[in-house]
C-alpha cells in the first residue's frame, strides 16, 4: 500500500518539477509508460485475489486518473508560458511608418468639369465634343461675327496656316463652335424636327492671345446649348440659378441677370452672383456686392440658321463661362498660371482624391 | 466712358439718386464699373483768406502768412511767390493728407516760424500740373467753404462699360436717353440752334471717289470761321473735361471734345490758313504719310480714308487729324469738319495703323449719321459763344447712309422668348421713349432712329422692351425634365477621360494640365511640327507649336519640379495631342511619366528605381479602366522618344493601344534627368467600343468544384526568346484545363548557358468534371513542353 503513495507522490512531483513540455512527457512516461511505476502496478493485479483485485484495481485507477489530470493541467500551464514568451519575442515597433505608398491627385480643371457633368446631367444636358483647332467659320462667321465685325477686336486670337481651300484656320477663342457643330448635325436636326428638345454642355480647351497675371493664353470654357420650340429666357434663368446654387452648394445664393452684348446671342445677359468682400477675402453668397461669373443669352437668330435651322421654328439659349475661373471661386484658388505649371505642391495641395467622384447625391465636393 | 452726375443732369430732368442712377445704368446694359467723387479727397480742405502774407525773418523764398479758415485764423508758412495778402486759396489744415505729395500734414516750426496747415497748388491736389503757385480763388469765394464745393468738384463721376453694339451711349445724351426710358427722369431735348452763316465758305468739300451711302465717308459738313480768338477754354468747360479724365487744350480743341463726350458727336477743326484750297474726302495714295496730332508719322494705303487738300493729306478719316494744320492757341480761322465714317473701315484703318483715338473708337462703333446736319450747328454755336468770330454757311459733301428701316415685332414675341409679359402699350412706349416711331397696337411696326444702327431685327426690339423693362422680371423657370431616368451625361468613348484619370490617380501619379503648345523644336522631336501646327502669331516661341504628344510638356513639368527639390515626380495628364489642322487630328491621349525612384529609400525594404514596367504597368491600368479587351499584345516598336531596347506597343491586333518605356537616353539628358524616366502613352480612342448591350444582366457565373492544380516549369531559351510568346504557347497547350500561366522567375547567368535565359513559368490547371489524375497532369505537361518548345526552341531545364 505504501508503494501506492509513493508512486503518486514521486509521479505528482515530477508532473510539477516539468518545466518544458519534453520533461513532461518523461513524467508522463515514467508514470503511465509502458514501464512506468503505474503501469507496472496494473500488471501486479493479476496476482492479486479477486476481492483484493478489485479494491487495489479501482485504487490504481483513481491514481491513473489524477496523474493524467496532473498532466493536462502542466501540460496547459507549459503551453500559455511558450506562446506567451513567444509572443514577446515577435514584438515590434509599430510606430516605424508603413511601407512607402504615393497618394495621388487630380487637376481641380477635371474635377470641377465632372462637377459639371452631374450637375447638367441631372438637367438633361449631354457632352459634346469639338476640335481645339477650329476653322475660321465655326468660331465666327457661323456664330454671327462676320468678318470685320467690332466683336472679334474683343478677343485677340491664335491663327494656324490657312486651310488648303483657303478657309483661316484658329485657335478656339471660346466653345461656342460647339454650337454649330452639334446644330448642323444631321441626326440633332432629325430629333429636333420630331420635337426633340436639344440641350448640351461642351466643356474644352479655349486659347487667346493673353497673358498676364489673370490669363493665360490657354483656358478653360464650358458653353451650354438648349434648342427647341419653347425654350424661353426665363428657362435660360432658372437653369443658371439652379446650376449656381448647385455648385457652389448655396442654397439661397442670389442672382442678378444684367443686360449685356454678345454677337450670337439676342437678348444678351451677363450673370453675376451674390458675393462680400471681407477684408480682402472674397465670400461667395447674399452680401453687397455681385460677381460677374459668365455670360449668356438667347441664341441669335442668325446663329440659329447659319447652323441650318429654321428661326422662326426654334429658339433656345446659350450660355459659356470659365471653367478654371469658377474653380478659383470655389475652391479658393488665387492664380491662374499655377493651373497650368504642375508644381506638385500645388497639384498636392489643390488636387482631389481619385475616389472623389462628384454627384449630386453622393456630394459634389467634401 | 466717363461722365459726372451734374453732366448727365444737363440731359436728363431727374429727382434720382446717386445710387438710383448707378442701379439703372447696369440693369440697362451700361454696367457700372466705378464711381468717384474727388470731393472725398478733399473733405476738410477749405476755402483759406490770407488776412496778412510777410516776409519770413529768416528765409528769403517764405513767407508768413496769417489764414482766416472760417472758423478761426491760423499761421502758415508759405513758399509760393503768389501768396499775398487778401487772397483766397484752398487751406489744408493739420492732419490732411496731400494727394500730390503723398503726405499727412503736420504742426511744425519752419526755420523758426509757426506753420499749421498749409496753402496748396493745383498738383498738390491733383487737380492739374500746375505748381507755379498756390491756387488763387476769385475775391467773392466764401471763406471757410469746402473746397471741393469751391472748385466745383463735388460732383460724382460715373464710369460705365459700353458693349461694343451702344455707340449710341458713348455721349452723356444717349445715355440720358436710356435712363429716361427706364423711368428715372426725362430726356431734355438736344439744343439746336441753327446758326446763319454770315458769308460763304473759302473751303469746300469735295469727294476723291463718286460718293455712296456706303462709301468710306459717305458725308461730310463743313464750314469756315474767321476773327476767332483762341485761348484757354472756360472754368466749366475745363472742368467738365478734368473731370473725365481729359487734358483742357484749348477752347477750339476742347469744344471738339466736349461734343465727342457730351453728344457722341467726334469734330475736327483745321486751322484754315494752313489748309491749300479745298479739301478733299479720298482714300490715301500708296506710301503716303501723315503726321498726326499724336506727333507719330503713319505711312498709309489705299485702304484708308484721309481728308487732303492740294498739297497733302491733313487727317486719317474717323481716325485722327493732322499736326501740321492742327489749331494753335493764336489760330483765328478755322474749318470744322463734321463727317461720317464707315465703321468697318474705320477699325480696319485704325488697327493697321495701331492708332486708338476717342474718334476711332467712337466711327468704328457707328454714330449717328444725322449727327453730320445737327453737329455742324451745335459746334458753331459753341465756337461763335467761346471764341467770338463769325461762321461761314454750310458746305457739304456725299449723300447720307441709308439708315432708315423697320421691324416687325409680333404680339406674343417678348412673352415667347422671355417668358415676360409686358403689356402692350408699356411695350410701345418703352420704343417710343428709345427713339423708335412705333406704329401699331400690337403686332408692332417700329422704324429705327438713326442713332441705332445695332438694331437689326425683331429679336433686338425684344432685347430694348426687355432691358427697359426690367431683366428682374424675367421669371426663374427651371428646366422640365426630359425623361424619367437620368442618361449618362457622357457616352461610353467620353467617359474614358475620367476612368483614365481616376485610374491613374489612385496609382499614385498627380494630374497636371499643360499648354497645348511647345516650341516646335521639342515639336519635331515628338514627331510633330509641321507647318500646318505652327501658329502665325505666338506669344513667344516657346509655346509656338501645337503638341503632338504630351510627353515634352510632361517631361518639362516633371524638370521644373525636380530644380524646385521636389523628387520622384510621377505626373499625367490626359489631353489632346495633334497629328494634323483637322478635327480628327486631334486625339486624347492619357500620358504620363515617372522618374527616379518607383519605391523610395524605406526601413522596410529595398530602394527600387522606375523602369519600363512601371510605365507598363500604369498604361495596363488605363486600358483596363477604360473597358479595353484584354487580349492585348505586347510588342517591340514604340516611338524614337523611347528607349528603342527598353520600350514597347500594347497592341490590339495590329492596332497600337499604347506606348511605353523607358525614355530615350538623349531627351532624358536634354530635361537634365538624373535618374531613369519612365513613360507611356495610351490612346483612350483606340480601343474599341464594347457592343451595345440589350441588357445589364452579367453572363451567368460558372464555378468548378474542383481545387486547381499549379505546375512549375523551366525553360531554357535563348536569350531572345520574348517572354509573352512562351507563356501564349504554355497557355494555348490546353484550352480547357489551363486557365493561366504567368512567369515568375527570369534567369541569366552562372548555371544558364552564354546567350541563354532560364524563365519559370506557373502553370494553372482547372480540372471541370472530376479530380485530376497524376497521369493526366503529367499528359498536360508534356503538351505544355512540347508546345513551348515547338513555339520557342525551349527546352525543359533539368
Amino acid at each position: 500500500m505504501d508503494d501506492l503513495s509513493t508512486i503518486r507522490s514521486e509521479a505528482l512531483e515530477a508532473v510539477q518539477a516539468a518545466a518544458d513540455l519534453g520533461a513532461l512527457d518523461a513524467a508522463r512516461v515514467a508514470a503511465l509508460g509502458k514501464k512506468g511505476s503505474v503501469t507496472g502496478l496494473m500488471k501486479t493485479l493479476g496476482a492479486l485475489a479477486p476481492e483484493q483485485r478489485k479494491e487495489f484495481g479501482a485504487r490504481v485507477n483513481q491514481l491513473k486518473g489524477e496523474i493524467e489530470a496532473a498532466l493536462d493541467a502542466r501540460k496547459g500551464a507549459l503551453s500559455a508560458s511558450a506562446l506567451e514568451a513567444k509572443l514577446a519575442a515577435e514584438r515590434i515597433d509599430v510606430t516605424l511608418p508603413a511601407r512607402p505608398e504615393s497618394q495621388g491627385t487630380l487637376h481641380p480643371i477635371g474635377q470641377v468639369m465632372d462637377e459639371l457633368g452631374a450637375i447638367f446631367g441631372e438637367m438633361g444636358f449631354t457632352w459634346a465634343d469639338g476640335p481645339d483647332i477650329e476653322d475660321d467659320w465655326h468660331n465666327f462667321t457661323a456664330l454671327n461675327i462676320p468678318p470685320d465685325h467690332p466683336a472679334r477686336q474683343m478677343q485677340d486670337t491664335f491663327y494656324l496656316p490657312s486651310r488648303a481651300d483657303g478657309m483661316p484656320m484658329v485657335l478656339r477663342t471660346h466653345t461656342s463652335p460647339g454650337q454649330a457643330r452639334t446644330m448642323l448635325d444631321k441626326n440633332v436636326q432629325k430629333m429636333l424636327a420630331d420635337g426633340g428638345s436639344l440641350r448640351i454642355i461642351v466643356p474644352g480647351r479655349t486659347f487667346r492671345i493673353d497673358s498676364d497675371a489673370t490669363h493665360t493664353p490657354m483656358f478653360h470654357q464650358v458653353e451650354g446649348l438648349v434648342i427647341d420650340r419653347t425654350t424661353h429666357m426665363g428657362h435660360l434663368k432658372g437653369c443658371l440659378v439652379d446650376f449656381c446654387r448647385a455648385f457652389f452648394e448655396i442654397d439661397d445664393l442670389p442672382l442678378r441677370f444684367r443686360p449685356s452684348y454678345f454677337p450670337f446671342t439676342e437678348p444678351s445677359a451677363e450673370v453675376d452672383i451674390g458675393c462680400s468682400w471681407k477684408d480682402g477675402e472674397l465670400k461667395i453668397g447674399a452680401g453687397d456686392s455681385w460677381l460677374e461669373i459668365l455670360g449668356s443669352g438667347m441664341v441669335h437668330p442668325n446663329v440659329i440658321r447659319n447652323c441650318g435651322l429654321d428661326p422662326a421654328v426654334y429658339q433656345g439659349f446659350a450660355f459659356g463661362m470659365g471653367i478654371d475661373r469658377i474653380a478659383m471661386l470655389k475652391y479658393g484658388i488665387p492664380d491662374l498660371r499655377a493651373f497650368f505649371d504642375a508644381d506638385l505642391r500645388w497639384l498636392r495641395h489643390y488636387g482631389f482624391s481619385a475616389l472623389e467622384m462628384p454627384s449630386l447625391t453622393g456630394g459634389l465636393a467634401r | 466712358m466717363k461722365f459726372t452726375l451734374s453732366w448727365l443732369k444737363e440731359h436728363l430732368d431727374t429727382n434720382a439718386t446717386l445710387t438710383e442712377v448707378r442701379d439703372a445704368l447696369t440693369m440697362l446694359g451700361l454696367e457700372v464699373e466705378g464711381i468717384s467723387n474727388p470731393a472725398e479727397a478733399l473733405k476738410g480742405f477749405v476755402v483759406g483768406y490770407v488776412v496778412e502774407a510777410v516776409q519770413h525773418p529768416n528765409a528769403d523764398r517764405l513767407r508768413v502768412c496769417k489764414v482766416d479758415t472760417g472758423t478761426g485764423v491760423v499761421q502758415v508758412v508759405c513758399g509760393a511767390p503768389n501768396a499775398r495778402t487778401g487772397m483766397k486759396g484752398i487751406f489744408a489744415p493739420t492732419g490732411s493728407y496731400i494727394p500730390g505729395t503723398d503726405m499727412t500734414l503736420k504742426a511744425s516750426k519752419i526755420r523758426g516760424e509757426e506753420s499749421n496747415g498749409m496753402l496748396c497748388s493745383s498738383r498738390e491736389l491733383q487737380l492739374g500740373d500746375d505748381h507755379s503757385g498756390i491756387i488763387d480763388l476769385p475775391a467773392g469765394t466764401v471763406t471757410g467753404q469746402p473746397a471741393a464745393e469751391a472748385l466745383g468738384l463735388d460732383d460724382a463721376v460715373i464710369e460705365i462699360k459700353v458693349t461694343p453694339n451702344r455707340g449710341d451711349c458713348l455721349g452723356v445724351h444717349g445715355i440720358a436717353r436710356d435712363l429716361a426710358a427706364a423711368g428715372l427722369g426725362t430726356l431734355k431735348p438736344m439744343k439746336v440752334d441753327k446758326v446763319a452763316g454770315s458769308y460763304k465758305s473759302p473751303i469746300k468739300w469735295t469727294h476723291g471717289y463718286e460718293a455712296k451711302p456706303d462709301s468710306p465717308c459717305p458725308i461730310v459738313v463743313g464750314r469756315h470761321f474767321r476773327g476767332l480768338k483762341n485761348g484757354p477754354s472756360p472754368d466749366w468747360l475745363q472742368r467738365l473735361l478734368k473731370a473725365i479724365g481729359l487734358r483742357p487744350i484749348s477752347a477750339l480743341v476742347d469744344i471738339t471734345n466736349l461734343v465727342t463726350f457730351d453728344l457722341n458727336r467726334p469734330l475736327h477743326v483745321f486751322d484754315a490758313r494752313k489748309l491749300a484750297g479745298d479739301l478733299v474726302m479720298r482714300q490715301a495714295h500708296e506710301g503716303e504719310q501723315v503726321l498726326a496730332l499724336d506727333g507719330k508719322t503713319y505711312t498709309l494705303d489705299p485702304t484708308i480714308a484721309v481728308i487732303a487738300d492740294a498739297k497733302g493729306v491733313h487727317g486719317i478719316g474717323g481716325i485722327m487729324g493732322g499736326e501740321d494744320t492742327g489749331v494753335q492757341e493764336d489760330t483765328t480761322e478755322v474749318f470744322l469738319e463734321v463727317a461720317y465714317f464707315d465703321p468697318i473701315r474705320t477699325a480696319a484703318s485704325g488697327r493697321k495703323l495701331g492708332v486708338q483715338s476717342d474718334a476711332r473708337y467712337r466711327f468704328e462703333r457707328g454714330i449717328d449719321p444725322e449727327s453730320v446736319r445737327w453737329g455742324a450747328e451745335v459746334a458753331a454755336r459753341l465756337i461763335l459763344d467761346l471764341c467770338g468770330g463769325e461762321a461761314s454757311e454750310l458746305v457739304s459733301s456725299g449723300v447720307m447712309p441709308a439708315w432708315q428701316r423697320s421691324y416687325d415685332l409680333r404680339t406674343d414675341r417678348v412673352k415667347g422668348l422671355t417668358g415676360i409679359d409686358v403689356p402692350a402699350a408699356e411695350t410701345a412706349a418703352i420704343l417710343g421713349k428709345l427713339g423708335f416711331a412705333v406704329s401699331g397696337n400690337g403686332p408692332w411696326t417700329a422704324a429705327v432712329p438713326s442713332w441705332r444702327s445695332d438694331i437689326v431685327g425683331e429679336a433686338d426690339l425684344v432685347e430694348e422692351v426687355t432691358r427697359v423693362y426690367g431683366f428682374d422680371n424675367i421669371p426663374t423657370t427651371s428646366l422640365p425634365r426630359l425623361s424619367a431616368t437620368s442618361k449618362p451625361v457622357r457616352n461610353p468613348m467620353q467617359r474614358r477621360v475620367p476612368q483614365a484619370r481616376r485610374a491613374l490617380g489612385a496609382r499614385g501619379m498627380n494630374e497636371a494640365v499643360t499648354w497645348s503648345f511647345l516650341p516646335r523644336k521639342k515639336a519635331e522631336r515628338f514627331g510633330g511640327g509641321q507647318a500646318d501646327l505652327c501658329l502665325l502669331n505666338s506669344i513667344d516661341a516657346t509655346l509656338d507649336t501645337m503638341r503632338p504628344s504630351i510627353l515634352p510638356n510632361l517631361i518639362d513639368a516633371a524638370a521644373r519640379n525636380e530644380a524646385r527639390g521636389l523628387v520622384d515626380p510621377a505626373l499625367f495628364e490626359v489631353g489632346p495631342q495633334y497629328k494634323d489642322a483637322t478635327p480628327q487630328g486631334q486625339r486624347t491621349v492619357a500620358a504620363g511619366i515617372r522618374h527616379n525612384m518607383a519605391i523610395p529609400r524605406n526601413w522596410a525594404g529595398p530602394a527600387r528605381a522606375v523602369d519600363a514596367f512601371d510605365a507598363k504597368a500604369d498604361a495596363l491600368a488605363v486600358l483596363a479602366a477604360i473597358g479595353a479587351p484584354d487580349n492585348l499584345s505586347t510588342q517591340t516598336g514604340a516611338p524614337d522618344w523611347y528607349h528603342p531596347g527598353r520600350s514597347g506597343a500594347i497592341k490590339l491586333g495590329d492596332r497600337v493601344m499604347a506606348y511605353f518605356g523607358e525614355l530615350h537616353p538623349e531627351i532624358a539628358a536634354a530635361a537634365d534627368f538624373k535618374g531613369p524616366v519612365a513613360a507611356f502613352e495610351v490612346f483612350l480612342d483606340a480601343p474599341p467600343l464594347p457592343k451595345a448591350k440589350a441588357s445589364k444582366a452579367r453572363s451567368k457565373l460558372v464555378v468548378s468544384a474542383f481545387q486547381p492544380v499549379e505546375r512549375d516549369f523551366a525553360f531554357l531559351v535563348d536569350a531572345a526568346v520574348e517572354a509573352e510568346k512562351l507563356v501564349r504557347a504554355a497557355r494555348n497547350a490546353d484550352k480547357v484545363l489551363i486557365t493561366a500561366a504567368r512567369v515568375f522567375d527570369v534567369y541569366a547567368g552562372k548555371g544558364v548557358p552564354e546567350g541563354k535565359k532560364s524563365l519559370a513559368v506557373a502553370v494553372t490547371m482547372q480540372p471541370v468534371e472530376r479530380t485530376l489524375t497524376d497521369a493526366e497532369i503529367e499528359a498536360v505537361s508534356a503538351k505544355i513542353v512540347a508546345a513551348v518548345t515547338k513555339a520557342t526552341g525551349a527546352a525543359l531545364r533539368g
